[in-house]
């Protein structure tokens, strides 16, 4: 299997560990979910296989030369700022083909301009078509209604055949029942 | 331009009306509009002081606002939510009415720098204001995409192994000394006016980031010239002339 990120009891959080101790291995082409009630951790370990957050104990091994992408939960601070669908996608080399119809005849538009839900599909696509071997996505259904959802999950299919790995952190059990290939349930303080 | 004598003061804030707006593009990108004016309060003070010593002016202003430039970062986190820029602003501020109010040589200059005397602007003023207006757009140009791509989307540039310094401590120190060459020409509102008041009312405006650019400098031009014409024509001093022309297209665009 060609490993893209593993992790040995691994422990990371912010000033003191957040986590439990955590075995974890994504292949590329494989969408795994990662899932859990709120305060286990879950942004927290996408944050450290990003670098920002600290690791404790144990060990994260990345493949070399990793290309990693990472949506957060917080909309991109894009109101107020003149700054169109078709220039964020330019920032992030992120390409348009694949957009969903309701989307793709409003790149001109002022992201502020956007629903919200649009606005989020959008940010969330940037950074799902930059160019990255390993996909890190948090809670990417929020704020999308179901033809978003659907979208967004053929989409996902289409990343990981392509050979990216995809490691998603969501609330949405349907989402991530339909999506992933493996499951990681962190239970309070127990790994299921 | 009627009279030759003129025509240098024009340039040299024509140079500054391009240049300013787009500037404040980025400042107000990275919410920090307020540092545009501590920079400008700051090369007063730093303008004054050389004064005092015996150093040019124009070295003294661009010093200090550079030193305030490339600082700024180190205190950015104990200092955070624009305090830093408040308490440069102060400083800068009460640094220079004092120098003005206590050394007879220097009140002089500081009436020019804050009453925006632009009229006065020789070569001196001119050459340093075009390269240095030349390097500052080719700079943005150059780092424009980063910049965004920095404020939109952090952790993706940082993930992707771009170096910082560019973006952080490279463009404050290119902000603080674009605003000092224009306070030395402009006056330190003036030179504000440019740099906010441009930006603002293009961002609530353009469609898009390049469209915004171009409002921005295109709104300071037409202020700019009406200012200068006006405050010719009047007898007044061009700084606040600027200003409530800007604030005044504010009021009725926004």
């Amino acid at each position: 299997m060609n490993s893209l990120l593993r992790t040995e009891q691994l422990v990371v959080g912010w000033q003191q560990p957040a986590t439990r101790p955590l075995d974890l291995n994504v292949a590329a082409g494989e969408i795994v979910g990662l899932t859990g009630p709120n305060g286990v951790g879950k942004s927290t370990l996408l944050s450290a296989f990003a670098g920002r957050a600290k690791v404790f104990s144990g060990r994260i091994e990345q493949r070399p030369g990793l290309r990693l992408a990472l949506q957060r939960q917080d909309v991109p601070p894009v109101v107020g700022m003149p700054l169109s669908g078709r220039e964020l996608l330019a920032l992030t080399g992120a390409s348009a083909e694949g957009l969903p119809v309701w989307l793709a005849g409003r790149l001109d538009i002022r992201l502020d301009r956007l629903s919200g839900g649009q606005r989020h599909y959008l940010t969330l696509w940037a950074v799902l078509q930059a160019p990255a071997d390993l996909v890190l996505l948090d809670e990417p259904t929020n704020n999308l209604d179901v033809a978003g959802v659907a979208h967004l999950t053929e989409h996902l299919r289409d990343r990981a055949a392509a050979g990216a790995g995809i490691l998603v952190v969501s609330h949405d059990t349907a989402f991530v029942d339909a999506v992933c290939d493996r499951v990681i349930a962190l239970k309070g303080h127990d790994v299921v | 331009m009627s009279s030759e004598i003129f025509l240098i003061p024009f340039l040299t804030g024509l140079v500054c009306a391009i240049v300013l707006p787009l500037l404040g593009c980025y400042l107000r990108l990275r919410d920090q509009w307020l540092a545009a004016l501590a920079y400008a309060h700051v090369a007063a003070a730093g303008a004054l002081l050389a004064l005092l010593v015996g150093v040019p002016p124009v070295l003294g202003g661009l010093s200090m606002a550079a030193l305030a430039g490339a600082g700024r970062r180190l205190f950015a986190r104990r200092l955070s939510g624009g305090a830093g820029d408040a308490l440069l602003l102060l400083g800068g501020w009460s640094g220079a009415v004092l120098l003005a109010a206590n050394a007879p040589m220097a009140e002089r200059l500081g009436h020019a720098l804050f009453d925006g005397q632009l009229y006065f602007a020789s070569s001196q003023e001119l050459w340093p204001v075009a390269i240095g207006g030349a390097v500052a757009l080719l700079a943005l140009r150059a780092l424009s995409s980063r910049l965004l791509l920095a404020r939109v989307y952090p952790d993706l540039f940082r993930l992707r192994g771009l170096p910082a310094w560019p973006i952080q401590v490279g463009f404050d120190l290119m902000a603080a000394l674009g605003l000092a060459l224009a306070t030395m020409s402009l006056g330190v509102m003036g030179a504000f006016a440019l740099v906010f008041i441009p930006p603002w009312l293009a961002f609530r405006r353009a469609a898009n980031w390049r469209s915004g650019l171009g409002w921005a400098v295109a709104i300071s031009l037409v202020a700019y010239v009406s200012a200068f014409a006006l405050a010719l024509g009047l007898d007044q001093p061009f700084g606040p002339v600027l200003a409530v022309l800007l604030a005044l297209a504010g009021l009725l665009v926004a």
